[in-house]
């Protein structure tokens, strides 16, 4: 996966959105402090908002292009997204909410990732027909991963999946995203601005500052080399 | 109760749910559009939509009846292409109907629409679902209520009318009578024995209707 941002701008109430990023680690991490615009540059890239200027290219695919006025729908980038509040359709049970992707087609193998592998592997398969309302936090952000990577994505957009819960929940929710990242080798892009999170997920990370992609590398060193304090890492 | 008495209290909840379904697309349509989109001219839309709210009925009736005569824009262009006259028929009595209850339900089908988090919206999109799926699979299922609820004020608003369906529409018994007219004219001719039992009437039937509006209202949204 290749993903490239190139002369990105996007004016917003306090500041601009202005970022140049090639993105290519299995699992990169996106970093900074609340309003850093980091959920603006996910919605950017999953097509959810028209950027003023600049590029975005995954893989061979131009998927928007303010020169030439090319923006393509959310429906046609096969880019999967889950907002920090999941979004489950409320008026559909869990095995709805899972084939929503599939159109009409009934739960079963199809291109790509089967319906059962992804049960199996986020441990959903006892909920399938359990309505959304019903589930727990940890329960509901493994079904919306499910959700997102049933619709088979070249590129999935995680907004801070591990905000809503508890330390213990977040522990237990943190092995799902690994064995996501292993199982069906779809590349991550994981907003978060807690540290750990970042260090025990992702490969590589860019730091988001008033719209600004200001540093990058990997999550360990980066961390621990920065002055700024709430970059620093948080004893666990 | 004579057969007439029934006659015209069916031809009135007639008339009701036909301007009611003729509404039905072009005001989820357009409330959709005040909900969701910001576009050139939205507030004078706005401003027009709601004018048979605030405007006396019989001013309103006095424009359809311009507009729908056979000299008319729309009555002189129906009737040249069908052959359809439209003033003083039933067609007048369900479009001054509609007209009347169009504002009632583009705002409420408005606030329903706006009571849908958007982020659902998003979320289908990003799943693969184009815009015309997404609203009916996410959009619409979400905002059933509130839009039925709409579709049942404006049923019942329809039931009430008057003033624009005097105009456009006249009182022709057998034709154009509804509750509203009939009252009026069994008043006029002083049976007001008859005009009660059609008064009776009218109320059970916008009371069933205003009821079921409130009921789908209150109801907590999926």
């Amino acid at each position: 996966m290749n993903l490239e941002l190139t002369g990105l701008r996007l004016p917003l109430a306090s500041f601009a959105l202005e970022v140049d990023a090639r993105i290519s680690a299995r699992l990169t991490g996106l970093f900074g402090a609340s309003g850093a615009g980091k959920t603006v540059l996910l919605e950017v890239i999953a097509g959810l908002r028209r950027p003023t200027a600049g590029r975005v290219v995954l893989d061979a695919a131009v998927l928007s292009d303010a020169d030439t006025g090319r923006f393509l729908a959310p429906e046609g980038r096969q880019v999967g997204y889950v907002p920090q509040d999941q979004a489950l359709f409320p008026h559909l049970n869990v095995r709805q909410n899972l084939c929503y992707s599939h159109a009409a087609a009934p739960p079963g193998p199809r291109t790509g990732i089967s319906y059962q592998h992804v049960l199996e592997v986020l441990d959903i398969a006892g909920l399938a027909d359990r309505p959304v309302g019903s589930l727990s936090g940890g329960e509901r952000q493994r079904v919306a991963f499910g959700r997102a990577v049933l619709a088979s994505p070249q590129l999935l957009l995680l907004d801070e999946p591990l905000a809503g819960l508890d330390a213990e929940l977040k522990e237990r929710v943190i092995p799902y995203l690994l064995t996501m990242r292993d199982e069906f080798g779809i590349p991550m892009l994981y907003v978060s601005h807690n540290p750990n999170e970042i260090v025990a997920l992702c490969d590589e990370v860019l730091l988001l500052d008033r719209g600004r992609c200001v540093r990058r590398g990997a999550p360990a060193e980066l961390f621990t080399t920065s002055p700024a304090p709430h970059y620093a890492l948080k004893p666990a | 109760m004579n057969f007439e008495v029934w006659q015209v209290a069916w031809f009135t909840a007639w008339v009701a749910a036909a301007g009611t379904l003729l509404i039905l697309p072009p005001g989820v349509a357009l409330a959709w559009l005040l909900a969701r989109k910001d576009w050139r001219g939205k507030t004078l839309v706005e401003a027009l939509v709601t004018l048979p709210l605030v405007v006396p009925p019989v001013a309103t009736g006095l424009v359809l009846l311009k507009l729908l005569g056979r000299r008319g824009l729309l009555g002189g262009w129906f009737e040249r292409v069908f052959g359809i006259e439209i003033v003083f028929t039933w067609r007048a009595v369900v479009i001054a109907a509609a007209v009347m209850s169009f504002p009632l339900l583009v705002r409420t089908a408005r606030l329903a629409l706006e009571g849908v988090n958007p982020r659902y919206e998003q979320v289908a999109r990003t799943l693969g679902a184009g815009p015309w799926r997404t609203f009916c699979t996410i959009t619409l299922p979400l905002a059933a209520r509130g839009l039925a609820a709409g579709a049942v004020l404006a049923f019942a608003r329809a039931l009430g009318e008057f003033g624009a369906t005097i105009m456009v529409a006249g009182f022709i018994p057998g034709r154009t009578a509804t509750l509203s007219l009939s009252i009026y004219h069994l008043v006029l001719l002083g049976r007001d024995d008859a005009a009660w039992v059609l008064l009776a009437l009218s109320v059970m039937l916008a009371f069933g209707a205003v009821w079921l509006g409130e009921v789908l209202l209150r109801k907590k949204p999926s």
